[in-house]
C-alpha cells in the first residue's frame, strides 16, 4: 500500500514535468527573473525561501514515509510506548525559529530597498478605471489612455488567437532605461492593481488615494502584465504593456507626443469649425460605440439589466441633448458610467452621441456637432 | 428538557411525523446529521460551480459563461465553501462527537442547537436565490472588497449581507453552545487536559468564532449602511476609506482561516494515534500550539494586504508575525510524525485521509511561509499561486479531515462498516485529483497569471487544461463518497462497539450504532 | 443540578456579551483605524484640521520638492488642475499654491476635495494652515475659482524623503451627503430605463 503511495506520487510528478518539458523551458516553473535589479533580487529571495521549504518538506516527508514503510503493522507489530519528550519539542521549536530568522534577514533588507521611493528621475501617475489604464507623465505634462486591443472575435473564438492575446494595448506606457521611475497609482472607481512581473512591481490603485512604487529597468524591450485585483466584469481584459526604450529614444518619444498633442489640437479646431452631417457622423459614431460602449451597453444597445441600462429607447438618449452630453462627458458618480470627456475628442463624442440618438430606432433626428461638445467642455 | 422523538403526537401522516421529527429535534446526534447533510449538499453546489468555471478556464477564450457570470460563480463558490460546506460540517461533527467524547448526555443548550441549525437553510436559500435576481448574484469575490461590493455591487448584494448576518448568528450560537457544553457537561474525572484533541481544537475554534463572526457582521453592516443609508465608511468621496474594509474584513478573515483548519487538526490528532496504535505524541504541546496559533491569528491579518501600499513598518510587523505562526504549525506536523514513529501502522481509509491531510497541508503551509515574505509576495499576491496555496491548505485541512472523520466515525453512527475497498479508491481518486488540479496552479501563478480572471493569455493554456482535468476527477470522487455513505447507512457488515482496535476514548465505549441517548448517567474517567 | 443550570446560564450570557461586544468592536475599528493611519501614514491621509500657523521652529536650509496632482471624480463636471505642477520648498517655511477649478455644468455644484500624500509617511509632516479641502466648495454654473492651499513642511521630515506628491481627488458632494434623495433620482432614472427596456422588447 505505502510503496504504492510513493510510486504514484513520484510518477505523477515526473509525468507532469515530462509533459511540460516538451513545449516549455524550465523557466515555466520558476518565478520570472525580470529585467530590474529588484526583480532579480526578489527572484533570488524566492529561490532561497523555496529552497528552505523544499528541504524542510523533504525532511518531514522522508521521516514520515520511512515510518509509513518501516513501522507498518506487518513489519512492526508491537507499537512503542513513548508519547512525550520535552527535549525533542524544544529542538523542533528552536530549529525552525533559527531558519525563519535566516529567511527574515534578507527579506527585510530587500523590502527596505523596495520601499525606498526617493530620488526618482521621473514620476508617472497611473490612474485605473474599469477597465483601462491612464498614464500621466507628471513632469512632461502628457498623458493618455491604454486600452486592450485584442479583438472580440479572438476572445469569442471566431478568429485564431494572436501571440499576445489579451496582453496587447493601443498605447503602451513608454519608459526610459536606467532612470529611476516613480509610479503613483490611483483609481477612478474600484480598486485595481498595476502589475508588471518583470519589474516585480505590484501596487494597488485605490480610489481617492495615491500609492507609490518605483522601478529602474536595465534592458529595453516590451514587458507585459495585468490588473491583479478583481475589478468587475472585465477584470481579465485590462493588460499592462510597458515599452522600455533607451533614454535618448524616450526623450524623442516625449517630443513626438507633444507634437501629436498639438496636431490633435489643430484637428479639433478644424473639426469644430464646420458642420457635420448625420451621414458622416453615424458610421464614425458606431465605431466609437463598439470600441468603448458596447461592452456594457451591448452592440444592439439593449444593455444588460439594471446596471447597464438599455440605450435603445432609453431615457437619456431620447431625452434632451444637454443631459445626454452631460452624462456621456462627465459620467455618473457611484456607477460604472465613466466620464468620457477626457478620453474622447470632440468629434468622437459628437459622433457617438449622434449615433446613440439615432440608432436602434431612437430616431430623434438630432445631429450633435463637435462645436457643441467643445463648448460643453 | 430534551425533546424525544417519541414525544411527537402519533396518528398523523407518516410524512408529517418525519418532517416534525427532524424540524423539531433537539437531539445532538440528529442535529449533527442535519448539519452534515446540509454541508454536503452545499459542498456539491459550490463544487458544481467550481466545475463550471474550471470548464471555462480549460481553454483560453470565452466558451461557456460570460465574464460577469464567471465572477458570480467564483464569489459564490468561495462563500458557500467557507460558510456552507466547511463550517457546518465541523459543527455537525462537533454536535455528534463532543457530547460522546466528554461523556455528556447532549449539548448544554439543545433548543438553541435546533435554532442555530435551522437558521442556516434560510441563509443559504437567500444567498443562492441571488443567482436568479435581476443584475445577478454578487460578483466581487468572497472577500467582498469595497467599493466593488458597495457602490458598484449588484442589488442582490443586500441578500448576501443578510445571509451573512444569519450565518453569523448561527455560528455564534453554535459556538456558545459548544463552549458551554465543554465547560459544564464533562463527565467526572474528564479534566480539561484529558479531553480528546478534537474537543480541544473545537473549544478554541468556538472562541475564535465568537470573537470574529461579529466583526464580519459589523463589516457587512457597514457595507449595508454605505449602500443605503448615506454613510461612507468605505468611500473616499464621503471621507471614508476603501482600505478600512479590507482591514476589518481580514481582522475577521485570518482567524476565520484557522476556524476552517483547527477542527481538522483535531480530527487528525484523533485518527493518527488510532491507526498507529500509539498515544498522541506531545499532547500538551499540541494544545499549547493550537492556543498560540489562535492568538497569533489575530495579529497577522495585514499579510493579505501587502500590495495595498502599507507603510514599511507595518509590512515588517505582519511579515514577522506571519512567520511566527509557522512555528506552532510546524510543532503540530512534527508531533503527528512522531506519533506515527515506531507505532504499528495500518492504513484504513480514515488513516489515508489523515495522512493525505498531513502531507498536503504541509505543502500548503510551506507555500504560506513563502507568501509571508513581503518582497516575494509582491509577485505572488493575487495570482494563481495564492489559489494553489489556499486550496492546498483548505482542501486537505477541511475537506480531507472531514471525510476522514466521516469514515472514522460512520461505523459508530450507523452501526455498519463502510466498504473499505471503495473508501480507498475514493481516497486515491481524490488525492490524485487534488494534486493534478492545484499543483499546476503554483506554476501558472509564478508565470504571472492573476486569479479571478475569466480568460487568460496563451502561455498559461497547457497548465490550465491540466488543472481542469484534475478538477473533473476531484468532482467525480465526491459522487463516490456519497455512494459509499448511503450504502453504509443502508446496511453492511456490522460494526463492533470498539470499531477500531487502536481507538481510545469514551465514544468507543457505547454501542454501535450509538443509541438515541447516551451517557444519561455520566461515565467515570480515570 | 440547579447550580450547574445557573452556571450554564452565566456562561451563555457571558459569551453572548462577548459576541455583542465584538460586533461593537468592529465599529470601534473605524476610529482606531484612523488613529492607526495617522501614526503610520496609510493612504497618506492628511489631517482634516488646520495647523496653527505660529512658527515654533526655525526654517531649515533643507529643501524638498512637492508635486501637486488633481483628480476629478466621476460625475463631477468640473475642470480641476494645479496652477503650479511642483514647488521647491524649505522645511519650516510657509508656502502657498493654488488650484484652478471651473464648473462646466448648467447648475450650481458642490464638491469636496480629498487629499492624499505619497509617501504616506510624509503626510504627518505636511501641515496645512489653509486648505480648500477643509470645507466643501460650491460653484455656480460656469463659475471659476482659484483655490488656496497654505502649508509648511515639518522640520523633522525624515531625511530619506526628498520628493512628495500631494494629490486632491474632487468628488461631487450630493451623492454622499443626501443619499436618500439622490439615489432615488438615480435609481428612478435607471429603473425607468430598465422599464423601457422591457416594454421595448
Amino acid at each position: 500500500m505505502t510503496s504504492i503511495t510513493n510510486r504514484v506520487q513520484s510518477f505523477l510528478i515526473l509525468a507532469v514535468l515530462w509533459v511540460f518539458s516538451q513545449n516549455a523551458s524550465a523557466q515555466m516553473f520558476d518565478m520570472r527573473r525580470g529585467v530590474t535589479d529588484m526583480s532579480q533580487r526578489v527572484q533570488s529571495l524566492h529561490h532561497l525561501i523555496f529552497g528552505i521549504c523544499v528541504v524542510v518538506g523533504a525532511i518531514v516527508f522522508i521521516v514520515m514515509f520511512y515510518s509509513i514503510i518501516a513501522h507498518r503493522r506487518s513489519k512492526h507489530p508491537e507499537p512503542a510506548k513513548f508519547h512525550e519528550s520535552t527535549a525533542v519539542e524544544v529542538v523542533w521549536t528552536l530549529i525552525p525559529t533559527l531558519i525563519l530568522i535566516g529567511a527574515a534577514v534578507p527579506a527585510t533588507m530587500t523590502l527596505i530597498d523596495i520601499e525606498d521611493n526617493s530620488d526618482a528621475d521621473l514620476t508617472v501617475l497611473i490612474t485605473a478605471s474599469q477597465w483601462k489604464w491612464h498614464y500621466q507623465y507628471v513632469e512632461a505634462g502628457i498623458g493618455f489612455y491604454s486600452n486592450l486591443t485584442t479583438p472580440l472575435e479572438q476572445i469569442n473564438n471566431v478568429d485564431p488567437k494572436g501571440e499576445y492575446y489579451l496582453l496587447e494595448v493601443d498605447n503602451p506606457l513608454v519608459l526610459p532605461t536606467n532612470l529611476k521611475v516613480r509610479f503613483l497609482t490611483t483609481s477612478d472607481d474600484v480598486i485595481h492593481s498595476w502589475w508588471v512581473p518583470d519589474f516585480a512591481v505590484k501596487q494597488d490603485a485605490i480610489p481617492g488615494f495615491i500609492n507609490e512604487a518605483w522601478t529602474r529597468v536595465n534592458t529595453p524591450g516590451v514587458y507585459r502584465g495585468q490588473c491583479t485585483e478583481l475589478c468587475g466584469m472585465n477584470h481579465a481584459f485590462m493588460p499592462v504593456v510597458v515599452e522600455v526604450r533607451s533614454e535618448e529614444d524616450f526623450l524623442s518619444w516625449i517630443d513626438d507626443q507633444r507634437l501629436a498633442n498639438e496636431l490633435a489640437g489643430e484637428a479639433a479646431v478644424a473639426a469644430r469649425s464646420r458642420d457635420w452631417t448625420m451621414a458622416e457622423l453615424m458610421p464614425m459614431g458606431e465605431d466609437v460605440f463598439l470600441t468603448h460602449c458596447a461592452t456594457c451597453h451591448q452592440p444592439d444597445g439593449m444593455g444588460q439589466g439594471i446596471k447597464y441600462p438599455a440605450l435603445a429607447g432609453g431615457v437619456i438618449p431620447t431625452g434632451p441633448v444637454e443631459a445626454h452630453l452631460e452624462r456621456v462627458m462627465n459620467g455618473l458618480a457611484e456607477t460604472e458610467m465613466q466620464a468620457w470627456a477626457p478620453q474622447l475628442s470632440d468629434l468622437e463624442l459628437a459622433a457617438v452621441i449622434t449615433y446613440e440618438r439615432n440608432a436602434w430606432g431612437n430616431d430623434t433626428g438630432d445631429v450633435v456637432q463637435p462645436l457643441t461638445v467643445y463648448s460643453a467642455r | 428538557m430534551i425533546a424525544h422523538a417519541e414525544n411527537i403526537p402519533r396518528g398523523r401522516h407518516p410524512l408529517v411525523q418525519f418532517i416534525a421529527r427532524w424540524v423539531l429535534t433537539t437531539n445532538h446526534k440528529e442535529i449533527g446529521t442535519l448539519y452534515l447533510c446540509l454541508s454536503f449538499t452545499l459542498f456539491m453546489i459550490a463544487g458544481a460551480m467550481a466545475m463550471l468555471f474550471r470548464l471555462e478556464l480549460a481553454q483560453p477564450g470565452l466558451q461557456f459563461v460570460t465574464a460577469n457570470f464567471y465572477n458570480q460563480t467564483v464569489t459564490l463558490h468561495g462563500l458557500i465553501m467557507v460558510f456552507g460546506a466547511v463550517m457546518p460540517a465541523f459543527v455537525g461533527l462537533a454536535n455528534w462527537m463532543i457530547p460522546m467524547m466528554i461523556g455528556a448526555p447532549d449539548m448544554a443548550l439543545p433548543r438553541l442547537n435546533n435554532f442555530s441549525f435551522w437558521i442556516l437553510p434560510f441563509a443559504f436559500f437567500m444567498l443562492l436565490s441571488t443567482l436568479f435576481m435581476e443584475g445577478g448574484a454578487p460578483n466581487f469575490g468572497w472577500t467582498l472588497y469595497a467599493p466593488l461590493s458597495t457602490t458598484y455591487g449588484p442589488p442582490s448584494t443586500d441578500f448576501l449581507i443578510f445571509g451573512i448576518h444569519l450565518m453569523g448568528i448561527s455560528s455564534v450560537l453554535g459556538a456558545i453552545n459548544i463552549i458551554v457544553t465543554i465547560f459544564n457537561l464533562r463527565a467526572p474525572g474528564m479534566t480539561l487536559m484529558k479531553m480528546p484533541l478534537f474537543v480541544w481544537t473545537w473549544l478554541i475554534t468556538a472562541f475564535l468564532l465568537i470573537m470574529v463572526m461579529p466583526v464580519l457582521a459589523g463589516a457587512v453592516t457597514m457595507m449595508l449602511t454605505d449602500r443605503h443609508f448615506g454613510t461612507s465608511f468605505f468611500s473616499a468621496a464621503g471621507g471614508g476609506d476603501p482600505l478600512l474594509f479590507q482591514h476589518v474584513f481580514w481582522f475577521f478573515g485570518h482567524p476565520e482561516v484557522y476556524i476552517l483548519i483547527l477542527p481538522g487538526f483535531g480530527i487528525a490528532s484523533q485518527i493518527i494515534p488510532t491507526f498507529s496504535r500509539k498515544k498522541l505524541f506531545g499532547y500538551r504541546s499540541m494544545v499549547y500550539a493550537t492556543v498560540s496559533i489562535a492568538i497569533l491569528s489575530f495579529i497577522v491579518w495585514g499579510h493579505h494586504m501587502f500590495a495595498t501600499g502599507m507603510p514599511l513598518v507595518a509590512e515588517l510587523f505582519f511579515m514577522y508575525a506571519t512567520m511566527l505562526i509557522a512555528i506552532p504549525t510546524g510543532v503540530k506536523v512534527f508531533n503527528w510524525v512522531a506519533t506515527m514513529w515506531r507505532g504499528s501502522l495500518t492504513f484504513e481509509t480514515p488513516m489515508l485521509f489523515a495522512l493525505g491531510f498531513v502531507v498536503m497541508f504541509t505543502i500548503g503551509g510551506l507555500s504560506g511561509l513563502m507568501l509571508a515574505i513581503v518582497p516575494a509576495d509582491f509577485q505572488y499576491h493575487d495570482t494563481f499561486f495564492v489559489v494553489a496555496h489556499l486550496h492546498y491548505v483548505l482542501y486537505p485541512g477541511a475537506i480531507f479531515a472531514t471525510m476522514g472523520a466521516v469514515y472514522y466515525w460512520l461505523p459508530k453512527w450507523t452501526g455498519n462498516m463502510y466498504n473499505e475497498r471503495l473508501g480507498k479508491i475514493h481516497f486515491w481518486i481524490a488525492v490524485v485529483g487534488l494534486n493534478v488540479t492545484f499543483f499546476p496552479m503554483h506554476f501558472v501563478g509564478l508565470a504571472g497569471m492573476p486569479r479571478r480572471i475569466v480568460d487568460y493569455s496563451l502561455p498559461f493554456s497547457d497548465l490550465n487544461l491540466v488543472s481542469s482535468i484534475g478538477a473533473g476527477f476531484l468532482g467525480l470522487s465526491q459522487l463516490l463518497f456519497l455512494y459509499i455513505v448511503v450504502q453504509t447507512i443502508r446496511g453492511g457488515e456490522k460494526a463492533t462497539d470498539q470499531v477500531w482496535e487502536g481507538a481510545e476514548g469514551l465514544e468507543w465505549t457505547i454501542p454501535s450504532p450509538a443509541p438515541h441517548h447516551t451517557f444519561e448517567t455520566p461515565p467515570h474517567v480515570e | 443540578m440547579t447550580d450547574s443550570r445557573d452556571r450554564q446560564r452565566k456562561h451563555t450570557a457571558l459569551l453572548l456579551l462577548v459576541a455583542v461586544g465584538m460586533f461593537g468592536f468592529a465599529f470601534a475599528l473605524v476610529p482606531l483605524y484612523n488613529v492607526f493611519c495617522e501614526l503610520t501614514g496609510i493612504n497618506g491621509k492628511t489631517s482634516g484640521q488646520a495647523a496653527v500657523s505660529v512658527q515654533t521652529s526655525p526654517i531649515l536650509e533643507r529643501e524638498v520638492t512637492i508635486q501637486f496632482l488633481a483628480h476629478v471624480g466621476r460625475g463631477m463636471p468640473w475642470e480641476f488642475r494645479p496652477m503650479e505642477s511642483r514647488l521647491r520648498v524649505r522645511l519650516g517655511e510657509v508656502n502657498e499654491t493654488r488650484f484652478y477649478v471651473r464648473n462646466h455644468a448648467n447648475q450650481a455644484v458642490t464638491g469636496q476635495a480629498v487629499p492624499s500624500v505619497a509617501p504616506g509617511l510624509a503626510a504627518r509632516y505636511l501641515h496645512k494652515i489653509e486648505c480648500f479641502c477643509f470645507t466643501q466648495q460650491t460653484l455656480e454654473a460656469g463659475e471659476e475659482m482659484e483655490m488656496l492651499v497654505k502649508f509648511y513642511m515639518g522640520v523633522d521630515l525624515p531625511a530619506d524623503i526628498n520628493t512628495l506628491s500631494l494629490s486632491y481627488a474632487l468628488f461631487p458632494v450630493t451623492v454622499a451627503q443626501t443619499t436618500g434623495l439622490e439615489i432615488d433620482r438615480d435609481s428612478s432614472d435607471i429603473t425607468s430605463a430598465a422599464h423601457e427596456e422591457h416594454s421595448g422588447s
